[in-house]
């Protein structure tokens, strides 16, 4: 399989002087396109840091990030804020739906904003994918009336919005209770093994963990397994 | 940017109350902007239609000669003729000049006249008065006299004089009675009494009198030529231009009603500027009020502009997102503003009505697109800060909260 990324020797600091913290001590990955891998590791590892910059909402201090051969270090904020709308699809442990916004408004959003309004396309994309996911009879619903499991299951859809290479999964269960977190997992095996989406799952959750085929161990600033 | 309009009324609708107290002071400061414009602009109005409304816009006066001197061949002056006292030049031309001045653009009304200084007498009594002889059929041309008539008519006929109030209650003189009046060159000629009228200035209602240009004629000995000619404009402001521009037309020396008016001018504008300085503050209070209400706005929507930047929207268009508010914003309380300045004027009398004990309120110069142009710009103006500080919210942190 081709690599969709490849990081190598990253670091990422924060703070400076005494408070100066090493989040990534010189980690390498690389993840193939269509890969399913869940990212383990205890608190403070550096999962959420790795997934941040994996996502270009943050630049590491040094090292190399490249994807869909974009150097991904290099590129100004226009450049990464395009690519991110492209290719890169975000799941968050606390949904972050936009509250004023209906479930559909909420998954055509990625397409809206490249394209300046909500075309009749992107409308029908988004419905098409509320429907797999299940959510039907939620399609016009406020977000803030949806369960929990629904408005991840709405968070899901709108990270596949555009169709990306790269789902950036941050606890995408850790909120939700045991059925609605299987349900969640299924929806995205499914769609890995469909579309060929590749998908980076942080977790804690062992369950979650197996249900991936590549599991990522990070320890100390670094991919230790 | 048709989605972040979209977004941006969302963000309105979605906290109505909020939106509507922002909305409602924004109007209101639109609505003390208007009624400052109607109250300034009315009172101006006001001011210059009592004080100059009734007087000639553009004055044209024969220019006077120079005095006859006698000079010796070496140079050295020998006499001079002093000039007369009483006004002896005249516009000889006047009859050509009339049609030619009537067709300028803005100007109204053209009264050829000749005036000067006379007795008036009645049996024992005697006033001094001033006499103006105007055209018949053009009594009212410059001032409103068929409008100030209490008795009798303006229409000056052939031995008919029109005096004030008070002089004819001064020479207790009734309609259809006459006065002898007699010129300061000596000629005297019996008139009857036409018409009382009542200006509410002591000056002409105590001393002025008119009489047809014929009599004056008679009287001044002035067979062909007026002493001056006096001209209406339909804009008094525009006095000063129209005056040039009749100069240049005729070559006469054409003064407009603000040469000599300085002081006049002077409070006008002293009264503008304090209705600048109102405005101003009023425009100062709602951009203060809009850029503080969305900073509010976005310091409690920063997580949604996190999630809004990780979905791949660029700082231009979250920067486009509250500054199309602001400008909703602006433009909804500029519109809702403009209304009700509207409507509280409404009640007011016109100008042209006004009545002792009211403000002269002049409901056409509310300046209610000007208003609402200006509180756009200033509330557009007003979000730059709010915006950009919300193109600043770092998503990592904000996706955080």
């Amino acid at each position: 399989m081709t690599a969709l990324l490849e990081v190598s020797d990253l670091y990422k600091t924060f703070g400076s002087g005494e408070a100066e913290t090493r989040v990534l001590r010189g980690l390498s990955l690389t993840l193939a396109a269509g890969e399913m891998a869940a990212l383990l590791g205890p608190s403070g590892s550096g999962k959420s840091t790795l997934l941040t910059i994996l996502g270009t909402l943050m630049k590491p201090t040094s090292g190399r990030y490249e994807m869909l051969g974009r150097d991904l270090v290099a590129a100004d904020d226009r450049a990464l804020t395009e690519f991110r709308n492209l290719h890169i699809g975000f799941v968050f442990q606390f949904h972050n739906l936009l509250p004023d916004f209906t479930a559909l408004e909420n998954v055509v959003f990625p397409t809206a904003v490249r394209e300046g309004r909500e075309t009749a396309e992107a409308r029908a994309r988004g419905r098409e994918l509320l429907v797999r996911m299940g959510l039907e009879a939620r399609v016009d619903f406020p977000s803030t009336k949806l369960s929990g499991g629904q408005k991840q299951r709405v968070a899901v859809a709108r990270a596949l919005m555009n169709r990306p290479e790269l789902v950036l999964a941050d606890e995408p269960t850790g909120n939700l209770d045991r059925d609605s977190a299987m349900q969640v997992m299924e929806l995205i095996a499914e769609i890995n093994r469909d579309e060929g989406t590749t998908f980076l799952i942080s977790t804690h959750d062992e369950k979650i963990a197996g249900l991936c085929r590549r599991q990522v161990v990070v320890g100390d600033g670094l991919v230790t397994g | 940017m048709l989605y972040a309009l979209k977004i941006a009324t969302r963000y309105l609708t979605a906290s109505k109350a909020q939106t509507a107290l922002l909305v409602l002071g924004v109007a209101v400061g639109v609505f003390i902007f208007i009624f400052m414009s109607a109250l300034i602009g009315g009172l101006a109005e006001f001011i210059l239609s009592r004080t100059v409304g009734d007087i000639s816009h553009v004055t044209i006066e024969a220019e006077d000669r120079d005095p006859d001197i006698l000079i010796a061949p070496g140079g050295a002056l020998l006499a001079v003729i002093e000039r007369g006292r009483t006004r002896q030049a005249t516009l000889a031309e006047a009859a050509t000049w009339v049609p030619l001045i009537e067709a300028v653009p803005g100007v109204v009304a053209v009264s050829p006249q000749i005036g000067g200084a006379g007795f008036l007498t009645r049996g024992a009594q005697v006033a001094q008065v001033s006499v103006t002889g105007l055209e018949p059929g053009r009594e009212s041309a410059i001032l409103n006299l068929g409008g100030y008539m209490v008795e009798g008519s303006e229409r000056l006929g052939s031995g008919t004089i029109l005096l004030g109030r008070r002089l004819a209650d001064d020479l207790s003189l009734r309609l259809g009675q006459t006065v002898r009046l007699q010129s300061s060159g000596g000629v005297a000629t019996v008139l009857t009494l036409g018409g009382i009228y009542d200006t509410g200035n002591g000056m002409i209602d105590a001393s002025g009198v008119f009489v047809g240009l014929p009599t004056a004629r008679t009287l001044f000995a002035l067979p062909q030529g007026v002493t001056r000619i006096e001209i209406r404009l339909s804009d008094l402001n525009a006095a000063d231009t129209t005056a040039l521009r009749i100069r240049a037309l005729t070559g006469l020396d054409a003064v407009p009603w603000t040469d000599g008016a300085e002081q006049l001018m002077e409070a006008l504008d002293a009264q503008a500027q304090t209705g600048y300085f109102l405005k101003s503050f009023a425009l100062i209070t709602i951009v203060i009020g809009v850029a503080s209400a969305l900073l509010l706005s976005t310091y409690r929507r920063r997580p949604e502009i996190g999630i809004m930047r990780a979905m791949g929207a660029g700082r231009g268009f979250v920067i486009f997102v509250f500054v199309t508010q602001g400008a909703l914003i602006g433009l909804l309380g500029g519109l809702f503003g403009a209304a009700m300045g509207y409507l509280a004027l409404l009640p007011f009398p016109s100008r042209d009505a006004f009545e002792p004990g009211t403000l002269p309120m002049d409901i056409t110069q509310g300046s209610y697109g000007l208003a609402i142009t200006l509180t756009v710009i200033g509330a557009i103006l007003a979000s730059i800060l709010p915006a950009r500080a919300a193109a600043r919210v770092d998503p990592v942190t904000a996706i955080g909260q």
